[in-house]
């Protein structure tokens, strides 16, 4: 079933046409990732669909409901959960905190001034962290963490409001290759199990090509090419404008444990 | 109205617009490349001044020439230069990587210091200062007299202007501030010595700032308020136009003459209040001045500063918070003198921890809380002496006149963040200030109101103490337990990252509107309490001073600490009162502490506490 | 005889409580390019930054051209003649080509040609036709060349090169591997952080890993390329 449908999106930068009538559908469970070069309009489709850019025209629907231009916490409250290039966590929180914090907001309790937030949700929250591998590490500061477990907190963070949707944001950046891998094989099953939608950018061929399972190309605000990454891999227009060479390599690396 | 009239008033407008230009084009640059918003740039425009009012008249002694009374002027704005070097090299250098809240206070602190150093060298009285020869006729414009020296003064922005355009465009100095302006940690790494051009910024900076002060000598005297009123103009300039831009600066100026030379004629009496609606609704639509862009943001996250978690009382703070409790009760037991202090004491912790919950809660730097602690207790005073009704009713409208008031200027406050949200809280208390001290039917003006009397059950001392007491301690223990609540976690979520707060569903906005609106009622309570404990209110009440005696007492006491503001109001407020009475020298004395303890002390008394207790005994 | 410009031993960094780098140790021979490999948050912009003065050295020593140079002033080693070219490229968008080149001007050492703007401009002949453009408004790749052309402005013996190829397409990474190639004709000494083993195979002559704030492994870039234990256990996949 169709969740996301984005219809003919344009946004404009003074005379620049950052993106130009972009359109395309995500179903729920699929992870559909934007690829293409710098420049080319990637970040501003990403930032419309999630709220922070108001498209100058097309449209924006979720599960059938109309949410174009729509604030990105307005979008949280109707299932988009969203993770960024740089991990955002709040630093003076615990691991814990951190989660416990997005549940308080979930649960629309951010007004309260006499409870006591720490010890609101725990458990919700130590569930939440323990399906993302965290849950040793609850009570630590999160500004102690590596840079990977910081962004496995951030996407319990982001599963904190059980959300139909995923905007990520190149979620391997600045990850170690191999912290990478696994991110990626947690955020594909998490979204299969639960049928979440995952729409993602992303500058690191193996990941998109190890976990898409549809590929949209961005060229100067517009889409070249999509389909599956065997369409997208083979599509000689897209080698020629995207990949060179050392990326074609790196996009036939990424299936060689699966073909052979 | 004749056109001649208004041609007039718009040439008088573009002369002030053209003097603050001049002024307000050195804030704007010193802040471009050192990132520190310098309060002392007044200081600079009224040493000036000063020493325009000394040096000029000696020169005219040997010639009555217009040469000697430019180079005299001149030659005052490279002494005030100068003076910005040795800031730059004994202050400002070491507090480049201090939070903003600690550099504004650090150059308040030099504010405090020149005022008091002025008084010494040049005495008490204003110096008028000699015109201009040359330009001291007037000049005939559609059958209107105006002065030749004001359309001198028209011509000088531009001209600054066009100088300053052609030193960053065709100088290698000039293309390193700009280039140090957007990232100077790159310039550096590029071999540049940054000392060196930092210190020639300030010397740029506060030459003009002293070329605006010298050139006003024929317009006005000199006098020792010229600082703190020209840098509040200054700093709304640069707000406007956009900080780092000198472009903007010209721009902004121009505005905001134009609008007092008009604004003049149609309210006369709120210019001032015109002016800050203007910054107020530039700022709505476009929150970083005309030409500004927003701060980069900073590379690598770190570590706000203020409270990170606010954590469970141990045993040391609970045995701590006994101690000072009993003292506070017992304190009648001693003097009146003592339970003067003592209830002054409660009144600023309140006032001081109501502060914190903003800054070291909520990350909003106010610069600007005395205005809910003085609306608080003007609205009490006022329901006392002007409605005659009683005390208990005037303290229930302390805390909502401070709410409400925060309530209005928090919608947009709230719009910014960083040191533009700190000069905005300043502006609005400036016209808040502006409205009581003008106002003088109804406030008294300058002189205030006398007969805010507690009501006859509270009258003596002894029990005003005590209901004073109970007050003050409900609120802050009210405040803390905020602090632990959803709500003020969800302050600290948004301080950490509003980005991510927005994304898990926050209206961060809105919350730090609610916070804002929550604290400045919790100052006027304090506001409307320390009304009772006077029996009078006075424009001091609401005026920057006073908010840099609640900043000093939470940077005190550690903004860091939940509870470490309320020591920091203790010590403070009664370190004044002792040492008031003592000195003529309180200012010099209060300036240098508050140096001292940015540059030694910066986690306060409590941060001092906590490390004392990690060593090793 | 190998004559080392640049000599680190020991080094130790971090950020505030927490530690990057634990001692590492490392040579720069003159003329070479060495490729400083390893996952990311492995620390190579740390030791980068470090070596530059960027970030204070904890602990260890930092030789170039023959003089210590850990604690020093960022401006005194750039002086010193080794430069620097960030990862985050930090350009200065507001200021036009030729005004980012002025920043980085810096007189030649007696004896060498010096880097002038029409020579650059010969180098990356895309800059040469937007000279007076805003920076800002250039493209992610010719702002990487414009952050390259303006650290050779000030005529360095050796640059410190950290990751030229994050965030650039492709077909712009290989033009950047084309001009490493190229400073290392004009006899520059260059020290390359890089995840990209590609990258790093196209430039360098040797590899260090880097793990976990150590060096853990150096060899020539060959060696690496055929050794897929040592790729695996540091590098990729």
């Amino acid at each position: 079933m169709t969740l996301l449908a984005v219809e003919g999106l344009t946004k404009r930068f003074g005379g620049v046409l950052a993106a130009k009538s972009v359109s395309f559908a995500l179903d729920e469970g699929e992870m559909l990732a934007i690829i293409g070069p710098n420049g080319a309009g990637k970040s501003t489709t990403f930032n419309m669909v999630g709220g922070q850019l108001r498209p100058d025209g097309g449209s924006v629907m979720l599960a059938g409901k109309d949410v174009t231009g729509l604030p990105s916490r307005a979008l949280c409250r109707m299932g988009v959960g969203r993770t960024f290039q740089v991990a955002q966590t709040f630093l003076s929180f615990s691991v814990l905190g951190n989660v416990q914090m997005a549940l308080l907001a979930h649960h629309g309790q951010t007004r309260q001034l006499l409870s006591d937030a720490a010890v609101m949700h725990r458990d919700a929250a130590l569930a939440l962290l323990d399906r993302v591998g965290m849950a040793a590490q609850a009570g630590r500061p999160i500004g102690e963490l590596a840079y990977g477990d910081v962004k496995r907190v951030e996407l319990a963070i982001a599963l904190a409001a059980a959300p139909r949707l995923l905007l990520m944001d190149e979620p391997t950046a600045g990850m170690a290759p191999s912290e990478r891998t696994a991110l990626m094989a947690l955020v594909a099953g998490i979204a299969r199990a639960e049928r979440i939608g995952v729409l993602f950018t992303e500058h690191d061929m193996d990941a998109v090509f190890a976990h898409a399972d549809r590929i949209l190309v961005l060229v100067r605000g517009e889409i070249i090419a999509r389909g599956s990454p065997e369409e997208v891999r083979a599509d000689p227009e897209v080698q020629r404008v995207y990949l060179g060479h050392s990326g074609t390599r790196a996009a036939g690396r990424a299936r060689r444990p699966v073909h052979g | 109205m004749e056109w001649s009239f208004l041609l007039v008033q718009a040439l008088s407008g573009l002369a002030s617009a053209s003097s603050l230009f001049v002024i307000a084009s050195g804030l704007t640059i010193v802040f471009g490349v050192t990132r520190i918003v310098n309060f002392a740039h007044g200081s600079f425009y009224m040493l000036g001044a000063y020493l325009a009012v000394t040096i000029v008249p000696w020169l005219l002694e040997f010639d009555r020439s217009p040469t000697l009374f430019f180079v005299g002027v001149l030659a005052s704005a490279l002494v005030v230069g100068l003076l910005g070097v040795a800031m730059e090299m004994l202050l400002l250098r070491r507090i480049y990587r201090v939070p903003e809240l600690f550099q504004l206070l650090a150059t308040f602190g030099v504010v405090l210091i020149v005022q008091d150093l002025v008084q010494l060298a040049w005495g008490p009285m204003d110096i008028p200062g000699p015109r201009a020869p040359g330009l001291r006729h007037g000049v005939t414009i559609l059958d209107q007299r105006f002065p030749a020296y004001e359309l001198f003064l028209i011509v000088v922005g531009p001209a600054v202007l066009a100088l300053l355009w052609l030193l960053m465009h065709r100088t290698r100095f000039g293309v390193l501030i700009r280039a140090a302006t957007q990232d100077r940690e790159m310039v550096g790494a590029l071999g540049v010595n940054q000392a060196m051009l930092f210190t020639g910024t300030l010397f740029l900076g506060a030459a003009l700032a002293g070329l605006g002060g010298a050139l006003q000598i024929p317009r006005i005297s000199a006098n020792a308020h010229m600082d703190l009123s020209v840098i509040t103009e200054a700093f709304v300039v640069t707000v406007i136009g956009g900080m780092g831009s000198v472009p903007g600066a010209f721009i902004a100026a121009l505005l905001i003459g134009l609008l007092q030379a008009f604004g003049v004629l149609i309210f006369p009496k709120i210019t001032l209040v015109l002016v800050f609606l203007l910054m107020a609704a530039v700022l709505v639509v476009k929150p970083w001045g005309l030409l500004g862009r927003p701060e980069a943001a900073a590379g690598r996250a770190v570590l706000p500063e203020g409270i990170l978690d606010p954590g469970r009382m141990d045993w040391a703070g609970k045995v701590l918070a006994v101690v000072a409790l009993a003292v506070m009760l017992a304190l009648p037991l001693i003097d009146a003198y003592a339970v003067k202090v003592g209830t002054e004491v409660l009144i600023f912790a309140l006032a001081a921890v109501s502060l914190n919950f903003l800054v070291g809660n909520g990350g909003i730097v106010s610069f600007g809380h005395a205005a809910y602690f003085g609306l608080g207790a003007y609205g009490a005073g006022l329901l006392v002496v002007k409605a005659g009704l009683p005390m208990e009713p005037a303290l229930i409208a302390a805390p909502i006149a401070g709410g409400l008031a925060a309530a209005l200027f928090g919608f947009f406050v709230v719009r910014l963040s960083g040191i533009y949200l700190a000069m905005l809280t300043m502006a609005f208390a400036q016209i808040a200030y502006a409205v009581v001290f003008q106002w003088v039917e109804v406030t008294g003006g300058d002189n205030g109101l006398v007969g805010v009397w507690p009501s006859h059950w509270a009258a003596s001392r002894e029990v005003y103490h005590y209901l004073t007491a109970v007050l003050t301690l409900a609120a802050i223990v009210f405040l803390r337990r905020v602090i632990h609540a959803p709500f003020g976690a969800t302050l600290r979520a948004a301080r950490d990252s509003a980005q991510r707060a927005d994304a898990i569903g926050i209206d961060v906005r809105m919350h730090r509107w609610l916070g804002f609106t929550l604290a400045g009622a919790a100052a006027g309570l304090a506001g409307g309490l320390y009304a009772f404990s006077k029996g009078s209110i006075d424009p001091t009440l609401l005026g920057i001073p006073m908010s840099v005696d609640f900043l000093s007492m939470i940077l005190l006491g550690g903004i860091q600490s939940v509870l470490g503001p309320v020591a920091g109001a203790a010590a403070f407020h009664s370190l004044k009162d002792f040492f008031l009475p003592l000195t003529d020298h309180w200012r010099l004395l209060l300036g240098l502490s508050i140096i001292a303890m940015v540059l030694v002390f910066p986690r306060g008394l409590a941060g001092a506490f906590a490390s004392l207790r990690r060593r090793p005994a | 005889m190998v004559d080392t410009v640049l000599d680190v031993t020991g080094l130790r960094a971090g950020y505030g409580p927490a530690e990057v780098l634990f001692g590492v140790d490392l040579t720069l021979a003159r003329g070479e390019v060495a490729a400083l490999m390893g996952r990311n948050g492995a620390g190579k912009s740390t030791t980068l930054k470090a070596i530059m003065g960027l970030l204070t050295p904890r602990a260890g020593t930092v030789r170039f051209a023959g003089q210590e140079i850990a604690g020093m002033a960022p401006y005194r080693i750039a002086r010193l003649g080794l430069g620097y070219v960030p990862e985050e490229r930090r350009i200065f968008t507001d200021l036009t080509v030729m005004e980012n080149l002025a920043v980085g001007r810096r007189a030649a050492p007696p004896g060498r040609e010096a880097w002038t703007p029409e020579r650059l401009f010969a180098f990356f002949p895309n800059l040469a036709e937007m000279r007076h453009r805003r920076a800002g408004a250039m493209s992610g790749g010719e702002q990487q060349m414009l952050t390259i052309a303006r650290t050779l402005m000030g005529n360095p013996e050796a640059v410190l090169l950290d990751e030229p190829s994050e965030g650039l397409a492709p077909v712009i990474v290989e033009q950047m591997a084309d001009a490493v190639l190229r400073m290392k004709d004009e006899g520059l000494a260059v020290l390359v952080s890089e995840q990209n083993l590609d990258f790093a195979a196209a430039v360098a002559d040797r590899a260090l890993i880097l793990e976990k704030g150590t060096v853990r492994w150096q060899g020539d870039i060959a060696t690496l390329e055929a050794d897929e234990d040592i790729r695996r256990a540091y590098l990729t996949v």
